[in-house]
């Protein structure tokens, strides 16, 4: 993985995949270690993303790299009018290595191309937010003890969800079984199922959230943009089908573990929190453990 | 196709040595020359629109001389003219036929339909891997969006 660009979750191996989930555990039990006391980590976000970017800059901090960057493009030359291009090309001879988050879709890619050092994609539009797919395998796993074989069901918006895209994607390896919620005007699209068919596994559709409870090991929740509707009618209708409270969750499997890609507006009431089961800030957490082991792998201070 | 059958049909002048590029769809001659960087071109270039074809009704034709086409050169278009035959003509004879094939990558000629693609964005030149060549569809290599058929428009 050394000096390798991570700009789609398919840009690496599923045996990569496992690599970095493996040394993001070694992280988690000894998150400061200064292995990287010598380098620089840019953080470029052309949009805002105080989650995404706070995680990077903590992961890096915790490593000893220094922190350089922008956190909004309006404090930055790109306000002068600086292409991606110029702006990438001058960045990479001050780093080591480039996180960047960018509006549009396909600029990680590019930036990869053009960038003297590797680039680590944090978001490029609607497309891809492969560090987002690899914390999430981390947190399965380590609920769930592996990722082979589990029953997991995503919830809300799998048509425009980039997350659930590329989770799918990278879950297709592990023999899952996928059970997908959503109303009608928000299915998963037929790009992404071609992926579960490919593999031969089997998939369930449902539009009621309470369906699903009982069968599977993950439940993961997404947010349903009002926007993404063309009749507002339509979203007032679906628009508390897909509210998880903690009264649902009894019917349960033990093993049984929340997850969002956070931040939740309303899709998840608070009293949900507590409850064991609830697992969405751990996953935020382990981010940062993830995050560390791309930027120690990506830059060759660990095997 | 026999020396004289060719000869009798032409509209166009025969040209020497050289290739001609037949039965392109008629609204599609002007994206070949594009294409194929012809509007530059420094020798004898024939070019005919709108003629009679029994097999599509009306075709164009372009004969360019002392140009020969390398496979993945004039596959490039195929994506606007996927009916069109490349001959080479040496001394007058045909001494190659063939039909164009859509190649496995497009590069630059075919616009992203993505709006919000970097590539309509920054100076970047297109490219595509094309992963439907029936009902053909483009898969961007930056956005990673598909452009079909029905959404393709050229550079």
């Amino acid at each position: 993985m050394k000096n390798k660009s991570l700009v789609s979750i398919s840009d690496f191996t599923r045996e990569e995949h496992i690599r970095i989930l493996d040394l993001a555990g070694d992280f988690e039990r000894r998150p400061r270690q200064k292995i990287l006391e010598d380098y620089v980590v840019a953080t470029l976000f052309f949009e805002p993303s105080t989650r995404t970017r706070l995680s990077f800059e903590s992961a890096a901090t915790r490593l000893g790299a220094r922190v350089i960057g922008f956190s909004e493009p309006g404090s930055s030359s790109v306000q002068k009018g600086e292409s991606l291009r110029d702006t990438i090309r001058t960045v990479s001879n001050y780093a080591d290595i480039i996180v960047m988050r960018h509006p549009r879709e396909g600029s990680a890619r590019f930036a990869s191309e053009v960038s003297r050092v590797p680039v680590i994609n944090a978001g490029d539009g609607s497309n891809q937010h492969p560090t987002q797919t690899l914390l999430d395998l981390y947190s399965i796993r380590k609920t769930q003890g592996t990722l082979n074989n589990l029953n997991i069901a995503f919830v809300g918006d799998l048509k425009y969800g980039r997350t659930v895209h590329s989770l799918t994607m990278a879950l297709c390896n592990y023999n899952t079984t996928f059970h997908l919620v959503s109303p009608a005007e928000l299915k998963l699209p037929s790009s992404v199922k071609v992926h579960i068919k490919e593999r031969q596994l089997a998939y369930h559709q449902y539009t009621e959230l309470q369906d699903v409870i009982s069968k599977v090991d993950i439940l993961y929740m997404t947010r349903i943009q009002k926007e993404r509707f063309q009749d507002p009618m339509e979203y007032e209708k679906v628009k508390n089908s897909y509210i998880l409270r903690n009264s649902m969750l009894e019917e349960g499997k033990p093993n049984l573990r929340i997850l969002h890609p956070l931040p939740r507006v309303n899709e998840i009431t608070y009293d949900v929190d507590d409850n064991p089961k609830a697992y969405y800030f751990t996953q935020a957490l382990n981010g940062v453990f993830v995050r560390q082991a791309l930027l120690a792998a990506i830059l060759g201070v660990v095997e | 196709m026999e020396k004289t059958d060719y000869r009798k049909e032409l509209k166009v002048s025969a040209i020497e040595n050289g290739s001609v590029i037949d039965h392109i769809p008629v609204h599609s001659v002007y994206h070949v020359l594009r294409i194929l960087n012809l509007t530059e071109y420094n020798d004898q270039l024939l070019i005919g629109n709108h003629l009679e074809s029994r097999k599509m009704g009306r075709k164009g034709i372009i004969k360019v001389s002392n140009k020969f086409f390398k496979s993945d050169e004039i596959n490039k278009i195929a994506l606007v003219a996927p009916t069109a035959t490349l001959i080479v003509i040496k001394n007058f004879e045909v001494t190659q036929k063939k039909q164009v094939e859509i190649p496995a990558r497009v590069e630059k000629i075919v616009k992203c339909f993505n709006p919000n693609c970097i590539t309509n964005h920054e100076e970047v030149s297109t490219f595509f891997d094309v992963i439907n060549k029936e009902d053909l569809k483009l898969r961007c290599h930056y956005c990673e969006k598909i452009t079909a058929k029905d959404n393709m428009t050229f550079k």
